[in-house]
């Protein structure tokens, strides 16, 4: 979930509408004659702010900017959990902020503490995509930042979403292929509860592992549309209580309700268990 | 340290708006206008007199207008006024 | 002695005899009109007997609409009265004057459900001599009723009247000025004041119908150009809560319900008029509509929200003893299954029939709540009077499942803390505390607090509320109270539940 990494109020709220993760935003959110009091507000929120268990991420101004190093330093210091890079279109930039946050974690001693993620924002860097994913161990997700996109292949958002398509295929490929997150871009228009919930189904369909979302209201479609219905849970159960059950028989073939189980089909019931455990429908102990 | 006048935050809910301005006069005096003055008057009063002897400030005068900010937001505010002051920023 | 006279003289009565006086023979139309009750304010306060160290009394249908209170007490003023005792049934922000008639001696006592604004802040620093005293609206009711509230002359506003006294808190006159809906706050005063005075603007031809005050309690009529600004009482339309907290704690009181037991059908309830309880009546109502139950009836200060519930078919009928908006008005104006209910029919203790012992479920609202469960509405948590008890007290006593909606924290404030500024509604009536950061249930429904974790909403001990507060906003310093008591807040029975003392300033 996007907040503002200006307003007071807003940061110290967020976490109790259960994101998985919090965006502290120090870029589009803030105007530059503020970004040096964001900066410091994110800062002493990170330090000072009970967040429980969500994901803390910080969106900072491009290195190319007078901003990006300040804000790298900060939030490093402050111990956040992923630095969001902005309109990424290289694999270099990314080397390039890594080389900014191995800086300052040795500087206080945690070395490899800090994950990065990218937004990939322009044509390029859906051109670079899997180059950008693989640029450093740090990367943990890529994500489409949809409005600079769309600017950038000179059209604009429709609600179908038709333009920005080879862009999501291609960050999900890419992301799958480097091994980490996928994430979607962001759907402003409050009002309209329904196209955001065929926007979140459409991009759960092309593999997505999460959306952003800009307000609160926006968490209960998401999760309704990304949490498995019991029927799908049940199955995955069953078929992972197989595997096990195999494993300590030490068979190799397994069969639930005489079909056979492939390694694809015990993937996907493992993501299913992830994702009702994510979603609060089932929680550790009701596996054991 | 050579101050000027300056000011950093809001007077948005959970925020403080924070003044600074050169005084003769020795150490910090504070001019608080607080929603939760009786309650945090005194505790709001120190984390601006800590934040600032912590950045070396002193002969300032502040004026707070607090809307029921966090210790973290005062901090945060009362730094970047103090930044902002001086021309001296915190990060490298 | 004949028949007659022996029968007179054994019931001591006196025999008929036959008047030589002529009828009057003025055409009754004209008469209707020119009833001895209609008067000037000045002319209806002499006549009543209002003496210096009486007790008026007001209602607070308008809101901060109301124009009332103002006009007569600053008459009184001017014809020099003084030590008056003000019974209002409610004090709001416009009621600022009064500051002024309290430092002239005009007024020396208040009672009320709550105040706000500037003369609730000079009040909790020590303006008056006498402390003010503060039930809730059941409370009020049962005071009147039984005589510990005696009021001398009732000062009500109407929103139509004939010149006999029939009044109502809406007009069917094409001439209406104002619209209030129920006057159920005014209706004990109506019925055991010793004098009533109707201040009304719009006069309408006798016998005004129906009426909620009849002419039979009533003294004196009054024509003013305006007894209330309806547009103060709420805005017409609903406005659906965009805040995310709330609709976060709307949602979580609407799943209190549906998983408490008492989501049945024919269920009654009652909802306060917080952003938050009037956006858990909207997910309730999605929740009703899936489950095909409806409910018999709403109760309370009524809003638009069950105003459109009643027509669609969910609500069977609407109690009103305070319409909390235009549409709840007008409603109560056209709609026959919408009725109008008085203080002690609505929540008096000691009212067999009220309709709060027949209540299945009670949203309210707190200013803070503490790890006993009891409530304060009145007092801010910075120790100034801010609010009202209303019908708190009264509601959650007698609802099955009484249901607090608060966030954890306002900005610094916390709301969950470890003992009230001022005790309002006894954590014996309290069940369940909906907060943004979990549901704490009372130890003493142990069967309420399975049902809900069954259903998986996230229950949480109220102290981990409290001490969740506190990490978050640092340790609040103690309230600079003085010794001298400004306030007492009587119980619904009768009993001293708390007192206010004055906040001192600190220097």
């Amino acid at each position: 979930m996007f907040v503002p990494g200006n307003n007071p109020g807003m940061m110290q709220d967020a976490f109790i509408y259960g994101p998985d993760s919090i965006m502290l935003d120090l870029e589009d959110s803030v105007t530059m004659a503020e970004k040096d009091t964001a900066r410091l507000l994110v800062y002493n929120a990170l330090k000072s702010i009970d967040y429980g268990n969500t994901e803390m991420v910080v969106r900072i101004n491009p290195l190319s900017t007078p901003y990006g190093k300040k804000d790298i330093e900060a939030v490093v210091k402050a111990g956040v959990d992923v630095i969001r890079m902005p309109k990424t279109e290289t694999a270099e930039e990314v080397v390039e902020v890594e080389r900014e946050i191995e800086k300052v974690e040795k500087e206080i001693g945690c070395l490899g503490r800090t994950q990065i993620m990218a937004a990939i924002e322009s044509a390029l860097g859906v051109v670079n995509a899997y180059a950008i994913a693989t640029a450093s161990k740090r990367m943990m997700g890529i994500a489409l930042g949809a409005e600079d996109y769309s600017a950038n292949l000179k059209t604009q958002r429709t609600p179908g979403g038709a333009e920005l398509l080879l862009a999501r295929e291609t960050i999900v490929v890419a992301a799958r292929a480097a091994g980490i997150a996928a994430l979607d871009t962001v759907y402003s228009n409050l009002n309209d509860m329904e196209t955001f919930r065929k926007e979140v189904e459409l991009i759960k369909t092309l593999g997505f592992d999460g959306k952003s979302i800009i307000n609160p209201r926006q968490i209960e479609v998401v999760n309704e549309v990304f949490t498995p219905s019991e029927k799908a849970i049940e199955k995955s159960k069953t078929i992972l209580a197989a595997i096990k059950e195999a494993e300590q028989r030490g068979s190799g073939v397994i069969a639930v309700n005489g079909k056979m189980i492939d390694r694809p089909v015990v993937l996907r019931a493992q993501r299913t268990i992830d994702l009702a455990i994510a979603s609060g429908v089932l929680t550790k102990e009701d596996l054991q | 340290m050579e101050v000027k006048n300056a000011s950093a935050g809001t007077l948005e809910s959970g925020d403080i708006l924070i003044q600074i301005f050169p005084s003769e006069a020795e150490g910090v005096q504070i001019d608080l206008n607080s929603t939760v003055a009786y309650q945090f008057g005194e505790q709001i009063k120190t984390v601006i007199t800590e934040t600032l002897s912590g950045l070396g400030i002193d002969h300032v005068a502040i004026k707070a207008t607090d809307k029921g900010a966090l210790d973290c937001t005062i901090r945060a505010r009362v730094t970047a006024a103090a930044v902002r002051a001086t021309g001296k920023d915190v990060w490298a | 002695m004949s028949l007659i006279e022996a029968a007179a003289a054994g019931m001591g009565k006196k025999v008929y005899h036959e008047s030589n006086k002529t009828k009057d023979v003025t055409p009754r139309l004209n008469l209707q009109k020119e009833s001895g009750k209609v008067v000037t304010l000045e002319e209806a306060i002499k006549r009543s007997g209002l003496k210096d160290g009486m007790t008026i009394s007001f209602h607070h249908h308008f809101r901060g609409g109301d124009k009332v209170v103002n006009l007569v007490v600053g008459t009184l003023a001017k014809m020099g009265f003084k030590n008056l005792k003000l019974a209002a049934s409610s004090l709001q922000d416009v009621h600022e004057p009064l500051i002024d008639h309290i430092k002239n001696g005009v007024i020396t006592e208040i009672s009320t459900s709550g105040m706000r604004g500037e003369l609730a802040r000079e009040i909790s620093h020590g303006l008056m001599e006498k402390p003010v005293i503060f039930r809730s609206h059941g409370g009020r009711g049962s005071a009147i009723a039984n005589g510990d509230l005696h009021i001398d002359v009732a000062f009500l506003g109407a929103s139509s009247c004939d010149p006999l006294g029939n009044a109502c808190g809406y007009s069917r006159s094409n001439r209406a000025k104002s619209i209030c809906g129920s006057l159920g706050y005014a209706l004990p005063d109506a019925r055991y004041a010793d004098k009533v005075v109707i201040l009304t603007d719009n006069l309408v031809d006798y016998p005004n119908t129906p009426n909620a005050i009849s002419e039979h309690d009533v003294d004196y009529v009054v024509e003013v150009p305006m007894v209330g600004d309806s547009s103060k009482i709420a805005s017409g339309a609903i406005r659906d809560t965009k805040n995310p907290r709330d609709i976060l704690l709307a949602k979580q009181a609407a799943k209190v319900i549906v998983n408490s037991g008492y989501f049945k059908n024919g269920f009654s309830i009652q909802t306060g008029s917080g952003g938050a309880s009037l956006a858990a009546v909207k997910y309730l109502r999605q929740s009703m509509i899936d489950n095909d139950i409806k409910a018999s009836f709403a109760l309370g200060g009524i809003t638009a929200h069950m105003v459109k519930m009643h027509e669609e078919g969910l609500i069977d009928r609407l109690i009103d003893v305070q319409s909390f908006d235009k549409v709840a008005a007008e409603s109560l104006k056209n709609d026959a299954m919408h009725k109008e209910v008085s203080a002690c029919e609505y929540a008096a203790k000691d009212e067999p029939g009220a309709a709060t012992h027949y209540l299945d479920i009670v949203i309210l609202s707190a200013l803070e709540v503490d790890v006993n469960f009891n409530v304060n509405v009145l007092v801010g948590s910075d120790g100034i009077i801010r609010g009202a008890i209303g019908g708190h007290p009264d509601t959650a006593e007698d609802a099955a499942l009484s249901i607090i909606v608060c966030p954890l924290l306002r900005g610094r404030i916390p709301c969950v803390v470890d003992e009230v500024t001022t005790l309002i509604t006894p954590g014996s009536s309290v069940d369940v505390v909906v907060t943004e950061y979990g549901i704490a249930v009372n130890p003493r429904r142990p069967e309420l607090k399975e049902r809900l974790a069954k259903a998986g909403l996230k229950i949480v001990d109220i102290v981990d509320l409290k001490d969740r507060a506190l990490k978050v906003i640092g340790k609040p310093a103690p309230l600079p109270f003085g010794d001298k008591v400004v306030g007492i807040v009587m119980n619904r029975d009768g009993s001293v539940l708390d007192v206010i003392k004055n906040i001192v300033e600190p220097k």
